[in-house]
């Protein structure tokens, strides 16, 4: 069964295409990401699938509700935890679970019995009845998620769950989220800008930047993609005639020159680091540092998109500047 | 459409848990009414002043007027406060949640207008405090209803900024360019027959005039018009804010 069917969905913003002609489905009970940068339509994919913006055109389904037919029924299915807090300060956390559940239209026995539950499984009962205002930034990720759950919805939507945390909190709200997954069966549908949050998660991975889906499978295969190992080098001066040698030999499978360091994609990578330095020293190249590394989804990132996430961050940055700046001309 | 009143009580009684809980806000926003009220009786309350009708002391003139201001600002910040809300990223928990978005608009109104009258009830009972003195109960249940009028309609008013506005550095602006003039127009301060009879129309545009002007018709027994006369001016004004608050509401959450 299909939890999420989406089909060339489209968001465009006064010209700026945000999301550009996606296509996914995720089964029912995948845990599945949503990777990319900053800027990359993530955040804009989960508000139109949570029914809060309109697509400009394609077409969407989540729990077999139409995004835009049947919305009511959607929100009734989904749980939302946004990338940034929705909780009302002035209110405890119980009054903030109390409120969505009858948001939600759930009488008070079952309302009771659920927020107890979800606030257990978040380990924030002892602290449920103190103001949200004096929560620290994990807790309050913690009563967002117990939130999302209150109403036993059959997908989880979480953008940038762990944003901001330290690396202790995202930790344990990663072991959440696998339990919720695991054990209470519910879909999930996760972005981050985290590659290894991806890797660690996820069943399934797609890859988004510039609002297109680049690459999509499980974090293995896509790190298999790549193959082998990943040989950097660091090189003092020019390189391109050593880079091109490189890549004459057989048992490179591609070659990548970025930022004056070279990524050599090859099987047995320590077995031909040696070769690889008998050659630099026969052409003269000084060799700075070597490292050898298994794929990361960084570098899955960066075969995809010739940047690393960082930059593709970094030159997102830049173009958003630009355009509030046209905006804000008009 | 669906109205789910549920959701209407829920976004009440966060009105309600949240008024209670900021006690100093309400403070504040006593603090104005009470001064001019305090200072404005004080100071003008040996003048004579024309067209006050039926030997009224000025401070019993104003006091009707401090109701109709504080209903104006309390209710223009309960329509505006939506900004805090996007702002804070409440407003999405509430836009996911399956109620339609009339019910929310509804739910805002109804928890601005509750918070909105009691502190207007407030103001008045400051003033019997003062000296003031109202007719009966009858009276002050039909001011109650006057002040509701006011109240949604500048929620209303309120909402349709909010709407239009994308972060809170419109809202100071608002409440000096929009608040004060509506205030000055509605002959809160003075009567409007001593206005120049240009200024005079535009002040007929002001549904505080009307507000206003019938609370003094319902407290003091002196009014321009006649109270029946007002009430339906406030009722079409009401209908048409609220209205037109929840049409661009709804129109700039779902872009």
């Amino acid at each position: 069964m299909l939890a999420i069917e989406v089909e060339n969905l489209k968001k465009q913003f006064n010209g700026l295409t945000a999301v550009n002609n996606i296509s996914f489905e995720v089964r029912a009970g995948e845990l599945f990401g949503l990777l990319g940068p900053n800027g990359a339509g993530k955040t804009t994919t989960i508000n139109m699938l949570s029914t809060l913006l309109n697509p400009t055109s394609g077409e969407a389904k989540v729990a077999g509700y139409d995004i835009i037919k049947e919305k009511d029924n959607v929100r009734k299915s989904i749980g939302v935890v946004f990338q940034e807090p929705a909780l009302d300060n002035k209110l405890t956390g119980r009054e903030n679970l109390e409120f969505h559940a009858m948001l939600y239209g759930m009488n008070k026995d079952e309302r009771n019995k659920r927020i107890n539950e979800v606030l257990e499984l978040v380990e924030l009962k002892d602290k449920a009845d103190i103001l949200v205002e004096n929560y620290s930034g994990g807790m309050k990720r913690r009563l967002e998620i117990a939130r999302g759950l209150v109403h036993k919805p059959k997908v989880l939507f979480l953008d940038e769950p762990t944003l901001g945390l330290d690396a202790q909190t995202r930790r344990h709200i990663w072991e959440y989220i696998q339990k919720l997954n695991r054990e209470h069966n519910v879909t999930i549908i996760l972005t981050t800008h985290y590659m290894e949050e991806a890797d660690y998660l996820c069943d399934r991975v797609a890859i988004i930047d510039h609002g297109k889906i680049i690459a999509m499978d499980t974090p293995e295969r896509l790190k298999d993609k790549l193959g082998g190992d990943i040989i950097t080098f660091e090189l003092e001066g020019n390189n391109n005639e050593f880079m091109n040698e490189v890549n004459k030999l057989a048992f490179v499978k591609s070659i990548k020159e970025h930022n004056g360091k070279l990524t050599i994609m090859v099987e047995q990578g320590e077995k031909r680091i040696p070769q690889l330095i008998k050659l630099a020293q026969k052409k003269g190249v000084d060799i700075k540092s070597v490292a050898l590394h298994k794929p990361s989804l960084e570098d899955v990132f960066l075969h995809f998109t010739g940047k690393t996430i960082r930059e593709e961050e970094a030159s997102q940055k830049e173009r958003n500047i630009n355009f509030a700046r046209r905006r804000f001309r008009r | 459409m669906i109205i789910n009143t549920n959701a209407i009580y829920v976004l009440w009684l966060r009105e309600m848990k949240r008024f209670l809980r900021a006690k100093s806000r309400v403070i504040g926003t006593l603090m104005i009414p009470f001064f001019f009220l305090a200072f404005f009786g004080l100071g003008f309350g040996k003048m004579n002043i024309p067209g006050l009708g039926n030997d009224i002391d000025y401070i019993h003139f104003l006091v009707p007027g401090i109701v109709g201001m504080t209903m104006l600002s309390t209710s223009m910040f309960a329509g505006i406060s939506v900004l805090w809300d996007r702002e804070f990223g409440f407003l999405k928990e509430i836009m996911v949640a399956p109620v339609s978005r009339i019910s929310i608009v509804i739910g805002r109104i109804v928890g601005g207008a509750t918070t909105s009258v009691l502190q207007g009830i407030l103001i008045l009972g400051i003033s019997i405090l003062m000296g003031f003195k109202i007719p009966g109960i009858p009276a002050f249940l039909l001011s109650i209803v006057f002040m509701l009028l006011i109240s949604s309609t500048f929620i209303g008013l309120g909402l349709i900024f909010a709407s239009k506005m994308k972060d809170m550095q419109g809202f100071s602006l608002i409440m000096n360019f929009v608040t004060f003039p509506l205030i000055f127009l509605s002959g809160a301060l003075f009567p409007l027959e001593n206005l120049p009879a240009w200024i005079r129309y535009i002040s007929y545009l002001d549904p505080l005039t009307y507000g206003i002007d019938g609370l003094r018709g319902i407290l003091l027994g002196v009014s321009s018009f006649s109270i029946i006369f007002d009430f339906a001016v406030l009722i079409v004004f009401s209908f048409l804010m609220t209205f037109l608050g929840a049409y661009f509401f709804e129109k700039s959450e779902s872009a």
